[in-house]
Protein backbone atom coordinates (compact mmCIF):
# COMPACT_ATOMS: atom_id res chain seq x y z
CA UNK A 1 0.00 0.00 0.00
CA UNK A 2 1.08 3.53 -0.64
CA UNK A 3 1.13 5.91 1.89
CA UNK A 4 0.89 9.90 1.24
CA UNK A 5 4.06 11.58 2.17
CA UNK A 6 4.20 14.14 4.71
CA UNK A 7 6.16 17.77 4.50
CA UNK A 8 8.91 18.25 6.43
CA UNK A 9 7.80 22.07 7.39
CA UNK A 10 7.63 22.99 10.75
CA UNK A 11 3.91 23.08 11.16
CA UNK A 12 1.58 25.34 13.85
CA UNK A 13 -0.86 24.08 16.07
CA UNK A 14 -4.27 25.77 16.68
CA UNK A 15 -5.43 26.82 20.40
CA UNK A 16 -7.17 23.54 20.52
CA UNK A 17 -4.11 21.50 19.63
CA UNK A 18 -4.48 19.34 22.65
CA UNK A 19 -8.10 18.81 22.66
CA UNK A 20 -7.55 17.02 19.66
CA UNK A 21 -4.34 15.13 20.83
CA UNK A 22 -7.01 14.03 23.88
CA UNK A 23 -9.65 12.99 21.95
CA UNK A 24 -7.82 10.38 19.62
CA UNK A 25 -7.61 12.55 16.56
CA UNK A 26 -5.18 11.09 13.55
CA UNK A 27 -3.22 14.95 13.04
CA UNK A 28 -1.80 15.89 9.87
CA UNK A 29 -0.55 18.66 7.79
CA UNK A 30 -2.75 20.97 6.47
CA UNK A 31 -2.18 24.59 4.86
CA UNK A 32 0.73 24.62 7.28
CA UNK A 33 -1.12 23.87 11.12
CA UNK A 34 -1.09 20.11 12.16
CA UNK A 35 -5.03 19.58 11.91
CA UNK A 36 -7.07 16.74 12.82
CA UNK A 37 -8.27 14.74 9.69
CA UNK A 38 -10.33 12.32 11.62
CA UNK A 39 -11.09 11.28 15.31
CA UNK A 40 -11.39 7.63 16.48
CA UNK A 41 -14.84 6.78 14.46
CA UNK A 42 -13.87 7.65 11.40
CA UNK A 43 -14.81 9.94 8.70
CA UNK A 44 -17.90 8.00 7.46
CA UNK A 45 -19.37 7.98 11.26
CA UNK A 46 -18.77 11.87 11.61
CA UNK A 47 -19.89 12.85 8.24
CA UNK A 48 -23.13 11.14 8.88
CA UNK A 49 -23.16 12.36 12.56
CA UNK A 50 -22.72 16.35 11.17
CA UNK A 51 -26.04 15.33 8.95
CA UNK A 52 -28.59 13.91 11.73
CA UNK A 53 -27.09 15.70 14.84
CA UNK A 54 -24.02 18.15 15.35
CA UNK A 55 -20.84 18.36 14.36
CA UNK A 56 -17.68 20.87 15.77
CA UNK A 57 -15.08 21.73 13.65
CA UNK A 58 -11.78 23.09 14.30
CA UNK A 59 -11.44 26.00 11.82
CA UNK A 60 -8.56 28.36 13.46
CA UNK A 61 -6.38 27.75 10.98
CA UNK A 62 -8.42 30.20 8.60
CA UNK A 63 -6.92 33.70 8.34
CA UNK A 64 -9.32 36.34 10.46
CA UNK A 65 -8.80 39.81 9.77
CA UNK A 66 -10.51 43.40 10.49
CA UNK A 67 -10.55 45.96 7.65
CA UNK A 68 -10.87 49.12 9.41
CA UNK A 69 -11.42 52.97 8.09
CA UNK A 70 -9.83 55.25 10.23
CA UNK A 71 -13.15 57.64 9.63
CA UNK A 72 -15.05 54.84 11.16
CA UNK A 73 -17.40 55.19 8.02
CA UNK A 74 -18.83 51.64 6.53
CA UNK A 75 -18.76 53.18 2.97
CA UNK A 76 -14.95 54.00 2.89
CA UNK A 77 -13.78 50.43 4.43
CA UNK A 78 -16.87 49.13 1.95
CA UNK A 79 -14.96 51.01 -1.35
CA UNK A 80 -11.75 49.67 -0.44
CA UNK A 81 -12.75 46.37 -0.32
CA UNK A 82 -15.17 46.69 -3.49
CA UNK A 83 -11.59 47.11 -5.49
CA UNK A 84 -10.89 44.20 -4.77
CA UNK A 85 -13.65 41.58 -4.54
CA UNK A 86 -17.15 41.45 -6.77
CA UNK A 87 -19.41 41.35 -4.08
CA UNK A 88 -21.56 44.46 -2.92
CA UNK A 89 -20.14 45.32 0.20
CA UNK A 90 -21.35 48.67 0.02
CA UNK A 91 -24.99 47.62 0.97
CA UNK A 92 -24.39 45.03 3.47
CA UNK A 93 -26.55 45.63 6.97
CA UNK A 94 -24.86 45.62 10.11
CA UNK A 95 -23.78 42.27 11.05
CA UNK A 96 -25.03 40.64 7.73
CA UNK A 97 -22.18 38.97 5.38
CA UNK A 98 -21.88 37.56 2.64
CA UNK A 99 -19.39 35.26 1.03
CA UNK A 100 -17.03 36.48 -1.90
CA UNK A 101 -13.77 36.53 -3.56
CA UNK A 102 -10.34 38.13 -3.77
CA UNK A 103 -10.00 38.67 -7.85
CA UNK A 104 -7.22 39.43 -10.04
CA UNK A 105 -7.01 41.34 -12.93
CA UNK A 106 -7.55 38.74 -15.64
CA UNK A 107 -11.03 38.00 -13.35
CA UNK A 108 -9.01 35.38 -11.53
CA UNK A 109 -9.57 33.80 -8.21
CA UNK A 110 -7.06 34.68 -5.41
CA UNK A 111 -8.95 32.90 -2.75
CA UNK A 112 -12.32 32.95 -1.35
CA UNK A 113 -13.59 34.42 1.65
CA UNK A 114 -16.63 35.68 4.16
CA UNK A 115 -16.84 39.58 4.67
CA UNK A 116 -19.27 40.73 7.66
CA UNK A 117 -19.67 44.21 8.42
CA UNK A 118 -19.59 44.81 11.99
CA UNK A 119 -21.98 45.49 14.16
CA UNK A 120 -20.95 45.65 17.36
CA UNK A 121 -21.35 49.26 18.34
CA UNK A 122 -18.51 51.60 18.29
CA UNK A 123 -16.76 49.49 15.36
CA UNK A 124 -18.71 51.48 12.66
CA UNK A 125 -16.11 51.30 9.64
CA UNK A 126 -15.05 47.80 10.38
CA UNK A 127 -15.52 44.61 8.22
CA UNK A 128 -14.25 41.42 9.21
CA UNK A 129 -12.89 38.95 6.82
CA UNK A 130 -12.34 35.45 6.77
CA UNK A 131 -10.12 33.78 4.52
CA UNK A 132 -8.83 30.39 3.62
CA UNK A 133 -5.73 29.11 5.40
CA UNK A 134 -3.40 28.28 2.81
CA UNK A 135 -3.71 31.80 1.29
CA UNK A 136 -3.84 34.04 4.17
CA UNK A 137 -0.22 35.36 4.05
CA UNK A 138 -0.65 36.21 0.36
CA UNK A 139 -4.27 37.74 0.65
CA UNK A 140 -2.75 39.76 3.87
CA UNK A 141 -0.58 41.05 1.45
CA UNK A 142 -2.20 41.28 -1.71
CA UNK A 143 -5.35 43.44 0.25
CA UNK A 144 -2.12 45.86 2.45
CA UNK A 145 -0.93 46.47 -1.08
CA UNK A 146 -3.90 47.88 -2.20
CA UNK A 147 -5.79 49.66 0.22
CA UNK A 148 -6.45 53.06 0.46
CA UNK A 149 -4.86 55.71 2.83
CA UNK A 150 -7.43 55.83 6.03
CA UNK A 151 -7.74 51.97 6.01
CA UNK A 152 -6.24 49.15 7.29
CA UNK A 153 -5.98 45.93 8.08
CA UNK A 154 -5.70 44.24 11.25
CA UNK A 155 -4.89 40.68 11.57
CA UNK A 156 -6.04 38.99 14.09
CA UNK A 157 -4.18 35.42 14.68
CA UNK A 158 -5.47 35.54 18.90
CA UNK A 159 -8.49 34.36 17.55
CA UNK A 160 -9.86 30.47 17.53
CA UNK A 161 -12.97 29.86 15.07
CA UNK A 162 -15.07 26.59 15.04
CA UNK A 163 -18.09 25.41 13.21
CA UNK A 164 -21.22 23.97 14.67
CA UNK A 165 -22.94 21.89 12.10
CA UNK A 166 -26.09 19.93 11.44
CA UNK A 167 -29.84 19.87 12.47
CA UNK A 168 -29.03 19.96 16.77
CA UNK A 169 -26.91 23.08 15.96
CA UNK A 170 -29.55 25.51 16.72
CA UNK A 171 -31.24 23.78 19.96
CA UNK A 172 -27.58 23.24 20.88
CA UNK A 173 -26.62 26.58 20.67
CA UNK A 174 -29.80 27.87 21.94
CA UNK A 175 -29.95 26.13 25.35
CA UNK A 176 -25.99 28.37 25.72
CA UNK A 177 -27.38 31.39 24.13
CA UNK A 178 -30.89 31.97 22.86
CA UNK A 179 -29.72 35.05 21.12
CA UNK A 180 -26.97 33.89 19.12
CA UNK A 181 -29.05 30.59 18.20
CA UNK A 182 -31.82 32.87 16.76
CA UNK A 183 -29.58 34.60 14.03
CA UNK A 184 -30.71 34.57 10.36
CA UNK A 185 -28.87 32.90 7.90
CA UNK A 186 -25.41 34.31 6.94
CA UNK A 187 -26.05 37.05 9.57
CA UNK A 188 -23.90 37.84 12.95
CA UNK A 189 -23.56 38.86 16.72
CA UNK A 190 -21.58 39.33 19.43
CA UNK A 191 -23.29 37.24 22.45
CA UNK A 192 -21.93 36.28 25.33
CA UNK A 193 -21.97 31.68 25.47
CA UNK A 194 -20.91 30.49 29.08
CA UNK A 195 -19.41 34.32 29.78
CA UNK A 196 -17.63 33.84 26.73
CA UNK A 197 -17.21 36.85 24.67
CA UNK A 198 -18.13 35.42 20.64
CA UNK A 199 -19.00 36.50 17.50
CA UNK A 200 -21.36 33.61 15.71
CA UNK A 201 -22.61 33.73 12.14
CA UNK A 202 -25.35 31.63 10.78
CA UNK A 203 -23.02 29.73 8.49
CA UNK A 204 -21.06 27.20 7.36
CA UNK A 205 -19.32 24.53 4.53
CA UNK A 206 -21.93 21.50 5.11
CA UNK A 207 -24.70 22.22 3.60
CA UNK A 208 -26.79 21.98 7.06
CA UNK A 209 -27.82 24.40 9.36
CA UNK A 210 -25.00 26.13 11.90
CA UNK A 211 -23.36 28.59 12.90
CA UNK A 212 -19.32 29.66 13.31
CA UNK A 213 -18.32 30.90 16.07
CA UNK A 214 -15.05 33.09 16.64
CA UNK A 215 -13.53 33.65 20.48
CA UNK A 216 -10.10 34.38 21.81
CA UNK A 217 -7.63 31.96 22.06
CA UNK A 218 -7.55 31.96 25.32
CA UNK A 219 -11.38 30.45 25.37
CA UNK A 220 -11.09 28.28 22.88
CA UNK A 221 -10.50 25.35 24.69
CA UNK A 222 -13.97 26.42 27.32
CA UNK A 223 -16.20 26.93 24.55
CA UNK A 224 -14.98 24.01 22.43
CA UNK A 225 -15.54 21.90 25.87
CA UNK A 226 -18.64 23.83 26.37
CA UNK A 227 -19.85 22.75 23.27
CA UNK A 228 -18.91 18.91 23.42
CA UNK A 229 -20.82 18.58 26.43
CA UNK A 230 -23.45 18.22 24.59
CA UNK A 231 -24.65 15.04 23.93
CA UNK A 232 -26.03 15.80 20.57
CA UNK A 233 -22.44 17.06 19.80
CA UNK A 234 -19.24 15.31 18.34
CA UNK A 235 -15.72 16.40 17.25
CA UNK A 236 -15.44 16.00 13.21
CA UNK A 237 -12.07 16.29 11.74
CA UNK A 238 -10.96 17.92 8.22
CA UNK A 239 -11.80 14.91 6.36
CA UNK A 240 -15.77 14.68 6.76
CA UNK A 241 -15.23 18.76 6.31
CA UNK A 242 -14.44 17.73 2.65
CA UNK A 243 -17.03 15.25 2.32
CA UNK A 244 -19.92 17.21 3.71
CA UNK A 245 -18.88 20.56 1.48
CA UNK A 246 -18.65 18.52 -1.88
CA UNK A 247 -22.03 16.98 -0.90
CA UNK A 248 -23.56 20.53 -0.59
CA UNK A 249 -21.61 21.23 -4.02
CA UNK A 250 -19.64 23.92 -1.80
CA UNK A 251 -15.92 25.10 -3.82
CA UNK A 252 -12.63 24.28 -2.24
CA UNK A 253 -9.97 26.72 -3.11
CA UNK A 254 -6.60 25.76 -5.14
CA UNK A 255 -9.32 23.05 -5.87
CA UNK A 256 -12.12 23.84 -7.35
CA UNK A 257 -11.27 27.62 -7.63
CA UNK A 258 -8.18 29.20 -8.11
CA UNK A 259 -6.14 32.07 -10.60
CA UNK A 260 -7.43 29.71 -14.10
CA UNK A 261 -11.15 30.29 -13.10
CA UNK A 262 -13.19 33.16 -12.79
CA UNK A 263 -16.63 33.04 -10.84
CA UNK A 264 -18.25 32.99 -13.62
CA UNK A 265 -17.47 29.40 -14.65
CA UNK A 266 -17.22 28.27 -11.35
CA UNK A 267 -21.00 29.17 -11.14
CA UNK A 268 -20.86 31.91 -8.49
CA UNK A 269 -22.29 34.57 -10.39
CA UNK A 270 -25.08 34.67 -6.73
CA UNK A 271 -22.22 36.30 -5.49
CA UNK A 272 -22.01 39.03 -7.50
CA UNK A 273 -25.00 41.20 -6.54
CA UNK A 274 -26.52 43.25 -9.76
CA UNK A 275 -24.85 46.39 -8.24
CA UNK A 276 -21.46 45.19 -8.90
CA UNK A 277 -22.42 43.32 -12.19
CA UNK A 278 -23.59 46.63 -13.84
CA UNK A 279 -20.94 48.81 -12.63
CA UNK A 280 -18.18 47.04 -12.88
CA UNK A 281 -15.24 48.12 -10.47
CA UNK A 282 -13.37 45.29 -9.61
CA UNK A 283 -10.57 43.52 -10.42
CA UNK A 284 -11.14 41.81 -13.95
CA UNK A 285 -14.80 43.62 -14.37
CA UNK A 286 -14.77 43.19 -18.06
CA UNK A 287 -13.79 39.63 -19.00
CA UNK A 288 -16.62 39.18 -15.74
CA UNK A 289 -18.99 41.32 -17.16
CA UNK A 290 -19.00 39.34 -20.58
CA UNK A 291 -19.22 35.84 -18.97
CA UNK A 292 -22.26 36.95 -17.27
CA UNK A 293 -24.14 38.07 -20.45
CA UNK A 294 -22.75 35.65 -22.84
CA UNK A 295 -21.70 32.68 -20.76
CA UNK A 296 -18.31 31.16 -19.62
CA UNK A 297 -16.72 28.80 -22.61
CA UNK A 298 -16.32 26.30 -19.55
CA UNK A 299 -18.57 25.83 -16.23
CA UNK A 300 -18.32 24.07 -13.11
CA UNK A 301 -20.65 20.78 -13.01
CA UNK A 302 -21.51 17.87 -10.28
CA UNK A 303 -20.81 14.83 -11.83
CA UNK A 304 -21.99 11.25 -10.51
CA UNK A 305 -20.46 8.75 -11.78
CA UNK A 306 -22.64 5.16 -12.72
CA UNK A 307 -20.50 2.68 -10.51
CA UNK A 308 -18.75 2.68 -7.60
CA UNK A 309 -15.68 3.37 -8.38
CA UNK A 310 -14.78 7.13 -6.99
CA UNK A 311 -13.11 9.38 -9.67
CA UNK A 312 -10.47 11.57 -7.65
CA UNK A 313 -9.24 15.53 -8.63
CA UNK A 314 -6.95 15.19 -11.80
CA UNK A 315 -9.32 12.56 -13.16
CA UNK A 316 -9.96 13.51 -17.49
CA UNK A 317 -13.41 13.90 -17.98
CA UNK A 318 -14.66 12.98 -22.14
CA UNK A 319 -17.74 12.24 -24.33
CA UNK A 320 -18.54 8.84 -24.15
CA UNK A 321 -16.81 8.91 -27.77
CA UNK A 322 -13.64 9.79 -26.40
CA UNK A 323 -13.49 13.73 -27.22
CA UNK A 324 -11.52 15.17 -24.02
CA UNK A 325 -13.72 17.64 -22.70
CA UNK A 326 -13.09 18.89 -18.94
CA UNK A 327 -11.26 17.36 -15.54
CA UNK A 328 -12.56 16.43 -12.64
CA UNK A 329 -11.75 19.37 -9.37
CA UNK A 330 -13.37 17.56 -6.66
CA UNK A 331 -14.16 13.71 -5.92
CA UNK A 332 -14.51 10.89 -3.52
CA UNK A 333 -17.29 8.95 -2.24
CA UNK A 334 -20.37 10.59 -0.16
CA UNK A 335 -21.70 9.11 2.15
CA UNK A 336 -25.02 10.79 2.68
CA UNK A 337 -25.51 9.82 -0.95
CA UNK A 338 -23.95 6.80 -0.26
CA UNK A 339 -21.81 6.57 -3.49
CA UNK A 340 -18.80 8.17 -5.44
CA UNK A 341 -19.56 12.33 -6.50
CA UNK A 342 -17.67 14.48 -8.65
CA UNK A 343 -17.47 18.13 -9.52
CA UNK A 344 -15.40 19.66 -12.30
CA UNK A 345 -15.59 21.49 -15.24
CA UNK A 346 -16.18 21.27 -18.37
CA UNK A 347 -17.02 22.69 -22.38
CA UNK A 348 -20.55 24.61 -21.91
CA UNK A 349 -21.95 22.75 -24.94
CA UNK A 350 -21.83 19.16 -22.66
CA UNK A 351 -22.47 21.03 -19.48
CA UNK A 352 -26.42 20.04 -19.42
CA UNK A 353 -27.56 18.30 -16.19
CA UNK A 354 -27.93 14.66 -17.65
CA UNK A 355 -24.99 14.65 -20.29
CA UNK A 356 -23.36 11.71 -20.64
CA UNK A 357 -19.67 11.39 -19.78
CA UNK A 358 -16.72 9.28 -19.20
CA UNK A 359 -14.42 9.68 -16.48
CA UNK A 360 -11.29 8.35 -17.52
CA UNK A 361 -9.73 6.41 -14.07
CA UNK A 362 -6.54 4.27 -13.98
CA UNK A 363 -7.01 4.43 -17.80
CA UNK A 364 -10.40 3.13 -18.19
CA UNK A 365 -13.15 5.04 -19.04
CA UNK A 366 -16.02 4.87 -16.90
CA UNK A 367 -20.04 6.07 -17.52
CA UNK A 368 -20.91 9.21 -15.76
CA UNK A 369 -23.87 11.80 -15.86
CA UNK A 370 -23.97 15.76 -14.97
CA UNK A 371 -25.87 15.66 -11.96
CA UNK A 372 -27.50 18.77 -10.34
CA UNK A 373 -25.59 20.34 -7.12
CA UNK A 374 -25.96 20.19 -4.22
CA UNK A 375 -25.89 16.43 -4.73
CA UNK A 376 -27.45 16.63 -0.99
CA UNK A 377 -30.21 19.89 -0.52
CA UNK A 378 -28.79 22.59 1.59
CA UNK A 379 -30.72 23.06 5.52
CA UNK A 380 -29.82 26.36 5.72
CA UNK A 381 -32.56 28.61 8.01
CA UNK A 382 -33.04 31.68 5.61
CA UNK B 1 0.38 -22.42 6.44
CA UNK B 2 2.40 -19.33 6.85
CA UNK B 3 1.52 -15.40 7.02
CA UNK B 4 4.16 -13.14 6.20
CA UNK B 5 4.00 -9.37 5.52
CA UNK B 6 5.43 -6.13 3.87
CA UNK B 7 6.37 -3.10 4.81
CA UNK B 8 3.41 -2.19 2.64
CA UNK B 9 1.13 -3.36 4.76
CA UNK B 10 0.16 -6.31 2.72
CA UNK B 11 -0.24 -9.63 3.75
CA UNK B 12 0.33 -13.15 2.17
CA UNK B 13 -1.48 -16.33 3.82
CA UNK B 14 0.53 -19.15 1.61
CA UNK B 15 -1.40 -22.66 1.75
CA UNK B 16 0.18 -24.53 -0.56
CA UNK B 17 1.52 -23.68 -3.89
CA UNK B 18 -1.37 -20.43 -3.64
CA UNK B 19 -1.41 -17.13 -1.09
CA UNK B 20 -4.34 -14.82 -0.10
CA UNK B 21 -3.16 -11.42 -0.21
CA UNK B 22 -4.82 -8.40 1.67
CA UNK B 23 -3.97 -5.57 3.73
CA UNK B 24 -3.56 -6.06 7.62
CA UNK B 25 -5.65 -4.81 9.97
CA UNK B 26 -3.19 -1.75 11.27
CA UNK B 27 -3.68 -0.56 7.34
CA UNK B 28 -7.18 -0.73 7.54
CA UNK B 29 -7.09 1.23 10.59
CA UNK B 30 -4.84 3.89 8.74
CA UNK B 31 -7.44 4.26 5.60
CA UNK B 32 -10.42 4.47 7.35
CA UNK B 33 -13.98 3.20 5.85
CA UNK B 34 -13.07 1.30 2.66
CA UNK B 35 -15.67 2.33 0.06
CA UNK B 36 -14.45 0.88 -2.98
CA UNK B 37 -12.00 -1.98 -4.09
CA UNK B 38 -10.65 -2.56 -7.47
CA UNK B 39 -9.55 -5.94 -8.00
CA UNK B 40 -6.97 -7.97 -11.11
CA UNK B 41 -8.99 -9.87 -13.22
CA UNK B 42 -8.20 -13.62 -13.05
CA UNK B 43 -5.58 -15.25 -15.16
CA UNK B 44 -3.23 -12.19 -14.59
CA UNK B 45 0.64 -12.28 -14.30
CA UNK B 46 1.68 -9.98 -11.64
CA UNK B 47 5.52 -9.48 -10.30
CA UNK B 48 6.51 -8.92 -7.13
CA UNK B 49 5.74 -5.27 -6.28
CA UNK B 50 3.17 -4.81 -8.83
CA UNK B 51 0.40 -2.97 -8.33
CA UNK B 52 -2.48 -5.90 -7.78
CA UNK B 53 -5.62 -3.65 -6.62
CA UNK B 54 -6.71 -0.46 -5.55
CA UNK B 55 -8.49 0.46 -2.45
CA UNK B 56 -9.74 3.39 -1.35
CA UNK B 57 -11.47 5.29 1.95
CA UNK B 58 -14.15 7.92 1.76
CA UNK B 59 -10.51 10.00 1.24
CA UNK B 60 -8.18 8.55 -1.02
CA UNK B 61 -7.04 6.01 -3.26
CA UNK B 62 -3.92 3.54 -2.84
CA UNK B 63 -2.51 0.75 -4.14
CA UNK B 64 -2.13 -2.73 -2.68
CA UNK B 65 1.40 -4.03 -4.21
CA UNK B 66 1.85 -7.78 -5.02
CA UNK B 67 3.81 -9.18 -2.27
CA UNK B 68 4.86 -11.86 -4.19
CA UNK B 69 5.07 -12.85 -8.24
CA UNK B 70 2.57 -15.10 -8.91
CA UNK B 71 -1.03 -15.58 -11.30
CA UNK B 72 -4.20 -14.85 -10.17
CA UNK B 73 -6.15 -17.14 -9.58
CA UNK B 74 -9.59 -16.08 -7.50
CA UNK B 75 -10.38 -12.82 -6.82
CA UNK B 76 -12.67 -11.51 -3.65
CA UNK B 77 -15.68 -10.16 -5.83
CA UNK B 78 -17.97 -9.92 -2.80
CA UNK B 79 -15.69 -6.55 -1.88
CA UNK B 80 -17.52 -4.82 -4.80
CA UNK B 81 -20.76 -4.85 -3.12
CA UNK B 82 -19.68 -4.47 0.71
CA UNK B 83 -16.25 -2.91 0.36
CA UNK B 84 -16.35 -2.12 4.29
CA UNK B 85 -15.37 -6.11 4.64
CA UNK B 86 -11.84 -5.00 4.25
CA UNK B 87 -12.15 -2.42 7.69
CA UNK B 88 -14.44 -5.57 9.39
CA UNK B 89 -12.39 -8.49 8.94
CA UNK B 90 -9.20 -7.85 6.90
CA UNK B 91 -7.89 -10.96 8.03
CA UNK B 92 -10.87 -13.43 7.01
CA UNK B 93 -13.85 -11.89 4.78
CA UNK B 94 -11.48 -8.98 3.65
CA UNK B 95 -8.90 -10.74 1.72
CA UNK B 96 -8.32 -9.00 -1.88
CA UNK B 97 -7.16 -11.88 -4.16
CA UNK B 98 -5.18 -15.43 -4.27
CA UNK B 99 -2.20 -15.78 -6.55
CA UNK B 100 -0.30 -18.98 -7.52
CA UNK B 101 3.17 -18.48 -6.72
CA UNK B 102 6.03 -18.53 -9.45
CA UNK B 103 8.64 -18.23 -7.15
CA UNK B 104 8.28 -19.04 -3.12
CA UNK B 105 11.30 -18.29 -2.11
CA UNK B 106 10.56 -14.53 -2.79
CA UNK B 107 8.42 -15.05 0.48
CA UNK B 108 11.78 -15.38 2.70
CA UNK B 109 12.37 -11.54 2.00
CA UNK B 110 9.00 -10.80 3.47
CA UNK B 111 8.07 -10.04 7.57
CA UNK B 112 7.00 -12.69 10.01
CA UNK B 113 4.41 -11.98 11.88
CA UNK B 114 6.36 -10.47 14.74
CA UNK B 115 8.97 -8.74 12.35
CA UNK B 116 5.74 -6.90 10.81
CA UNK B 117 4.36 -6.24 14.15
CA UNK B 118 7.84 -4.74 15.38
CA UNK B 119 7.60 -2.42 12.30
CA UNK B 120 4.40 -0.98 12.93
CA UNK B 121 5.27 -0.35 16.70
CA UNK B 122 8.19 1.62 14.98
CA UNK B 123 6.08 3.91 12.48
CA UNK B 124 3.04 4.21 15.02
Amino acid sequence: MAETAHSDQPLLNTPLHAEHVALGARMVPFAGYNMPVQYPTGIMTEHNWTREHAGLFDVSHMGQAFLVADDKSHETAAKALEALVPADVLNLKPNQQRYSQLLDENGGILDDLMVTRVGAPGHEGWLYLVVNASMKEQDYAHIQARLPQGVSLNRKDDLALMALQGPSAAAVLGKLSPEAADIPFMMSADVQIDGIWCHVSRSGYTGEDGYEISCKAGDATKLWNTLLADPEVKPIGLGARDSLRLEAGLCLYGHDIDTTTSPIEAGLNWSIQKRRREEGGFPGAARIQREVKEGAARVRIGILPEGRAPAREGTVITTPDGREVGIVTSGGFGPTVNGPIAMGYVSKDVSAIGTDLHLVVRGKPLPAKVAAMPFVPHRYKR
Amino acid sequence: MTTRYTKDHEYIRVEGDAGIVGISDFAQGQLGDVVFVELPSVGKTLNKGDEAAVVESVKAASEVYAPVSGEVVEVNSDLEATPGTVNEDPAGRGWFLKIRLTNPSELDGLLTEEQYQEFVKSIS
